[in-house]
């Protein structure tokens, strides 16, 4: 059931238009992902759910019900900002129990309340200190604590672990997820990292210059993207310049070698420019018998452990792919001639949009 | 024979043994001399000179004599006198400050108005002494610039009112000439420190602009709001020049009351002088500790 709708929504500052068109229908429980660089309009969009941001056009329903021109204190949003946004006159216990206070509720229902939610991040003991003595890792944890602790409607994180260490950001993000799982709240989620979205949303919005490039599952988003933009921005890929040469065949060449896509190139003409983009992870060193095959010469190996990076020039198209370590066989050297196999069904065409 | 897991391992690299050095003074404590020079000469040890002098009498001789003095009434009565004025003109200083520095840094004036600001308040704040003093004369004097406009023009004699520059609130408003500058520099950071996320939070949880006010950003400021308030009391507590130049001695506030003991008229008693001061020094450094402390606290809460 559709719980949340941002119907065209758009926002302009003077003459610079921040969201171009937004429209999008959430279900209840879900997790989405705003991914985009910075300045694509996702953290303006997630403010205009918030309610600190109206829309200059369109509307936003919560529930079957407009909240478009509602305060943000009206709304029962939780929000999670990237810089933790604690109140640091208050101990983490008070923290917790602001929203609750500021609703009226009983003491007692506020001391269960606050010591459901520190158990629910795993800090118990930290009732009592101040913000300025808990790490960031903490003191999200306890963020996200006090967002959640109203038992809001919509949950908002933007970009709220940008400011921590690679290792608390995995760690914390699993349980975020976990706990976004545990509660079923509807979750929007504002990021520039393309790993953290794939890995906890049920769905992705992709944005770049104020649009949405596209709406999908990660898989969807990692294995079909729809424009050069998504491709581009959503993990490592390889665009091919290629030449149509049989377009219901799906015939094409790149730098005169022939190979095909699995889907017919249909409205596309003959001896048209294509791009083609093709997953680093999709290639393998030496042809296959039924798949395409591309000759080239490797002109840099480099080893990253348990993942070697190899990038192969192919004409004037040059490819990345990465093979995974194996103990008894080094990597292959630089100058080296390969042939490089990949499946039909690997390749995606994509428009330049 | 299988040998131990430990015998296998690869030989780790040995910790690089730290190099011995000879104490050397680095360089930039060279910059710092003139400071800790000028500390030396002209603070610490006149105020030993100061202390020492307040408990002996004019032979030397250790005496209490000098303290119990400052018991008397008409000394009494001037430590009251500038306490009211430091205390009148501070409270003054912080409100009328508090407010500008709010206005510029929070209500989304247009941008060039708080450079100006601050650039005024930059110079505002160190303009004291005569020049302050005959400044006032100038404007607010019973022939002073803005008394007779205010005649002229509207008609309105404001001396008629009660008003006197050379009165309690005379020196007051003029005081507060460079007490409010100085509020406006040194609470702007304390109010630039307030993060928008913060009345974000609380309004996604509920709260009121009120209450953000009441619960969060009032608090978070009271430190700041209270030392920067005791600073100015202190500020002003040690006074003289502006108020010698505006009022000579009909005001009998401590500074002139000292200034009187040790430049050599009739009241002249040198130890006396050196206990008025060492009053001072009680009264303006127990202000300045109450400072540091509650800066020290905003500033753990604003890191």
């Amino acid at each position: 059931m559709t719980f949340l709708v941002l119907d065209g929504l758009q926002k302009i500052y003077g003459t610079h238009q921040v969201v171009q068109r937004f429209d999008l229908s959430v279900e209840r429980g879900e997790f989405i992902s705003f991914l985009g660089s910075s300045g694509c309009g996702k953290t303006t969009t997630l403010r205009m759910v918030a309610g600190f941001e109206t829309p200059t056009v369109g509307t936003i329903r919560v529930d079957g019900r407009d909240v478009t021109q509602l305060a943000p204190n009206q709304r029962k949003v939780g929000m999670v900002f990237q810089s933790y946004a604690l109140f640091p006159n208050m101990t983490v216990a008070q923290n917790v129990a602001f929203g609750l206070k500021v609703a009226g509720k009983s003491p007692a229902e506020i001391k269960t309340r606050v010591g459901e939610m520190l158990e629910l991040i795993k800090l118990p003991k930290l009732a009592d200190r101040y913000p300025y003595q808990m790490s960031g890792g903490q003191q999200q944890r306890v963020a996200l604590a006090r967002a959640i602790a109203t038992k809001p409607q919509i949950l908002l994180l933007d970009e709220p672990l940008s400011a921590l260490d690679a290792k608390i950001r995995v760690s914390l993000r699993d349980d975020i997820r976990t706990l976004q799982r545990e509660l079923g709240i509807t979750t929007i989620y504002v990021t520039h990292d393309q790993e953290e979205a794939l890995s906890m949303s049920d769905r992705i919005v992709v944005m770049s210059e104020g649009r949405m490039e596209q709406v999908g599952t990660p898989f969807e988003i990692y294995n079909r993207p729809a424009t050069r933009f998504v491709a581009s921005f959503v993990g490592h890929l390889n665009l091919l310049k290629a030449t149509v040469v049989a377009p219901s065949e799906g015939r094409i060449t790149v730098n005169g070698q022939a190979i095909r896509t699995a889907a017919a190139l249909n409205g596309v003409p003959v001896g048209a420019p294509l791009t083609l983009a093709l997953r680093p992870e999709a290639i393998r060193i030496g042809a296959s018998e039924t798949g395409n095959r591309l000759d080239g010469t490797i002109s840099d190996v480099a080893f990253l452990g348990a993942i070697v990076r190899i990038r192969v020039q192919v004409g004037d198209n040059r490819l990345s792919l990465d093979t995974f370590n194996n103990p008894g066989s080094p990597p292959p050297a630089r100058g080296e001639a390969v042939h490089l196999g990949f499946s039909p069904e690997d390749l995606h065409s994509v428009s330049d949009a | 024979m299988e040998q131990p897991l430990e015998a296998l391992a690869l030989p780790t690299a040995q910790p690089s043994r730290p190099l011995r050095r000879l104490p050397t003074m680095p360089l930039a404590w060279l910059g710092v001399v003139p400071f800790f020079v000028f500390a030396l000469m002209f603070l610490l040890l006149p105020t030993l000179f100061l202390i020492a002098g307040a408990f002996q009498d004019p032979d030397g001789h250790f005496t209490l004599q000098n303290l119990r003095d400052l018991l008397a009434p008409n000394i009494i009565s001037a430590y009251w006198i500038s306490i009211e004025i430091s205390a009148a003109s501070a409270l003054g200083g912080a409100f009328f400050g508090a407010l500008l520095a709010a206005a510029v840094v929070l209500n989304g004036l247009p941008g060039w108005l708080r450079p100006t600001l601050m650039t005024f308040s930059g110079v505002a704040s160190n303009f004291a002494g005569l020049p302050l003093a005959f400044a006032f004369l100038a404007t607010l004097g019973r022939m002073g610039l803005v008394t007779v406009l205010l005649s002229s023009l509207l008609g309105f004699n404001l001396y008629r009112t009660g008003f006197n520059i050379l009165s309690f609130w005379g020196l007051t408003i003029t005081y507060l000439y460079f007490q409010i500058p100085l509020m406006v520099l040194i609470l702007t950071p304390a109010l630039d420190g307030l993060k928008k996320e913060w009345r974000e939070a609380s309004q996604t949880l509920g709260a009121t602009p009120w209450q953000y006010w009441r619960m969060i950003a009032f608090p978070v400021l009271w430190p700041s709001l209270l030392g920067t308030t005791l600073l100015l009391f202190a500020n002003s507590f040690g006074a003289v020049a502006t108020a010698y130049g505006l009022t000579g001695s009909t005001l009998n506030i401590v500074t002139i009351l000292l200034y009187a003991q040790i430049r050599g008229d009739v009241l002249h008693n040198q130890n006396l002088g050196y206990a008025l001061a060492l009053g001072m020094i009680v009264i303006t450094g127990l202000s300045n500790v109450a400072y540091i402390v509650l800066r020290t606290r905003s500033e753990r809460w604003l890191k």
